[in-house]
């Protein structure tokens, strides 16, 4: 196994990722002059009164992302001594270089992935409490990046490989001190399905 | 992640508000209760309660008063100059359960005459709007200065395992869930116009920008590239939203045109650069960057241009936000595990720190300018807080339950 590609191997490539783009393109997102679908019902009240704003009821069906592997992890998930079982990576404040200690484990969620290409992983970036809530949200994903880059060097194919950040917004522990902060500073790694 | 909110019951948990700091040298004004039988709103009472929140004015107790006079001829001057105060409020409120003929009076104590004096109709559903539209019109004529009571707040709510964007009044009052989520909704930022709302939402599972019609409860998704679609921020002539795109590979500043749906990406380079805030005179973007190392506020001319970097004082300063008149730009500005709002002053570029952290954030100025609203955490609870920008009135916004955070005031 290629255990020992650096951080800083990984770090500098990380660099190299940030292309710079073009500076005027067209949103293909953007949903012309139509709600969006799955909008159902809208109140129309005016803001006046008691009912005004209370509104619509979004949603409707959203996908679930749900892909192949759904339950299909075998049992070296769940057995203690395989870096397989370890799913969440944690870090240093303010910082998105994955820890000497986690490296075997994000080696060993990349190996199984290149083993098993029909599997796929999304990488949850997040942050703990402190400071600003969107820039939190930056500090997730470039931590899950770190960690999908580090992946990549390793050989899992990028179609493999999501990521998305939560910021602050999902602890995984409630509290106000460095013991919750310690494990909110973290990248899940959460294979399809699962 | 389903999102539920049309059939969900109208949250009536109102927030309620505690002075925490004031001023010494407040104005003594009497808010006598208006003669109003059978009204269903207590108008001079959430005159007063608007008034005192300022903390500009020291309310007198209706224990206190001489008299409850409710028009200027009732009125014996000596009576309340005896009690020492310098102004007061009288009223009367008129109606048929439908509809109420309210009028006031702003009578200078010493002087023994009247300041400002109204009558407006209202229908019972507005009685609310009304009595914070007179405390408007009592507070610019006392302080010189707009007052803030008629406007709004937006905010979000975790209750229930959800999330809420949620509009109350400035007063918190009458809070009405305007989107909820199973998975995070954030950065909830007003049209100039007040009437629409951009904010962030993941419910699939990554992140999207809506815009929603606060009045029809309509919405159109405006940005969901790969990555973070964040931070969104109107800009002053409703025009273009500001906002976040990570979808070249590192957060940057875009600007969208709302009409032709066209995107100016203003900043490149591998750092961090997020939260975009417009000057008010649509010139200039605020954004928060750590190129330096650190997070620390830049400006960058809003059609694209030099970056210039604002701030060098404190190891963390983000999330600015200018006053409406430009001359001040709020932020969160941390020193080691402490952040507080802090307050530049464009002029001369100093911070002065205006809170007691530890962990502020999300500064939203009033439309007047005078206070500016935040979120605060303090011993494992959330909630929002209001403070003046000379830093020396501070109110607590309570929520009955659950978290609240990110509150923005409307234009």
């Amino acid at each position: 196994m290629k255990l020992k590609p650096t951080f800083w191997a990984i770090a500098c490539s990380a660099l190299l990722l940030s292309a710079c783009g073009d500076t005027e393109e067209k949103d293909p997102s953007f949903v012309d002059g139509n709600p969006q679908s799955g909008i159902k019902d809208a109140s129309t009240s005016g803001l006046n009164n008691g009912t005004g704003i209370n509104g619509s009821e979004m949603g409707g069906s959203l996908s679930n992302g749900g892909g192949s592997g759904a339950g299909n992890l075998g049992p070296e998930f769940s057995d203690p001594n395989n870096p397989l079982s370890k799913r969440t990576i944690y870090f240093m404040l303010d910082s998105s270089q994955v820890l000497p200690d986690f490296i075997p484990v994000v080696a060993a969620h990349a190996q199984y992935l290149i083993a098993n290409p029909s599997q796929h992983v999304v990488l949850e970036g997040n942050s703990d409490e402190r400071g600003s809530r969107e820039y939190n949200i930056a500090l997730g994903e470039k931590r899950a990046k770190s960690v999908a880059e580090m992946m990549k060097i390793q050989g899992v194919s990028e179609n493999q490989i999501n990521t998305v950040s939560y910021g602050e917004e999902k602890p995984a522990v409630p509290g106000n001190d460095e013991s919750a902060w310690e494990q909110n500073r973290r990248v899940e790694i959460t294979y399809q399905g699962q | 992640m389903l999102l539920c909110g049309l059939h969900a019951p109208i949250l009536f948990a109102a927030l309620s508000i505690e002075i925490t700091e004031g001023t010494e040298s407040a104005l003594p004004v009497a808010v006598v209760p208006f003669a109003a039988a059978g009204a269903p709103v207590d108008i001079s009472a959430i005159v007063n309660a608007d008034l005192q929140r300022t903390g500009y004015f020291k309310m007198l107790d209706q224990q206190a008063m001489p008299a409850q006079p409710a028009t200027l001829q009732e009125v014996n001057f000596k009576d309340w100059q005896a009690a020492n105060q310098n102004y007061m409020v009288v009223g009367k409120v008129n109606g048929n359960g439908a509809q109420y003929d309210v009028q006031f009076q702003l009578l200078d104590v010493y002087k023994s005459g009247q300041l400002l004096g109204y009558r407006m109709t209202s229908s019972a559903n507005d009685l609310r709007r009304t009595a914070h539209h007179i405390s408007d019109l009592i507070f610019e004529k006392l302080t010189g200065k707009k007052g803030s009571f008629s406007g709004r707040i937006a905010y979000i709510t975790t209750s229930g395992g959800g999330r809420q964007l949620q509009v109350a009044d400035a007063d918190g009052f009458n809070p009405q869930t305007v989107a909820s989520s199973t998975e995070p909704l954030m950065s909830p930022s007003w049209s100039p116009d007040g009437k629409r709302i951009a904010y962030v939402s993941f419910e699939h599972k990554s992140a999207a920008i809506y815009i929603q019609v606060l009045a029809n409860g309509q919405r159109e998704r405006v940005a969901e590239f790969p990555g973070i679609n964040g931070a969104p921020a109107w800009s002053p002539d409703g025009t273009r939203l500001a906002l976040t795109l990570s979808k070249d590979g590192s957060p940057d500043i875009y600007v969208l045109n709302l009409a032709s749906h066209a995107l100016l990406k203003l900043t490149k380079g591998y750092s961090i650069d997020t939260e975009p805030s417009w000057s008010p005179d649509g010139r200039s973007i605020v954004f928060t960057s750590d190129k330096g190392g650190k997070p620390q506020l830049y400006l960058i001319p809003s059609q694209g241009g030099e970056e210039k970097r604002l701030t060098f004082s404190g190891s963390y300063n983000s999330r600015g936000s200018f006053s409406p008149d430009g001359k001040y730009l709020a932020m969160v500005h941390g020193n080691g595990n402490d952040y507080r709002i802090g307050l530049m002053d464009m002029a001369s570029r100093s911070i002065s720190v205006l809170t007691s952290g530890p962990d502020d954030e999300s500064p939203s100025f009033a439309p007047n300018g005078g206070m500016i609203l935040y979120a605060s955490k303090k011993g494992g609870t959330a909630f929002l807080s209001a403070v003046s920008i000379d830093g020396k009135m501070q109110q607590k916004l309570v929520f009955s339950s659950g978290e609240v955070r990110e509150p923005a005031w409307s234009p």
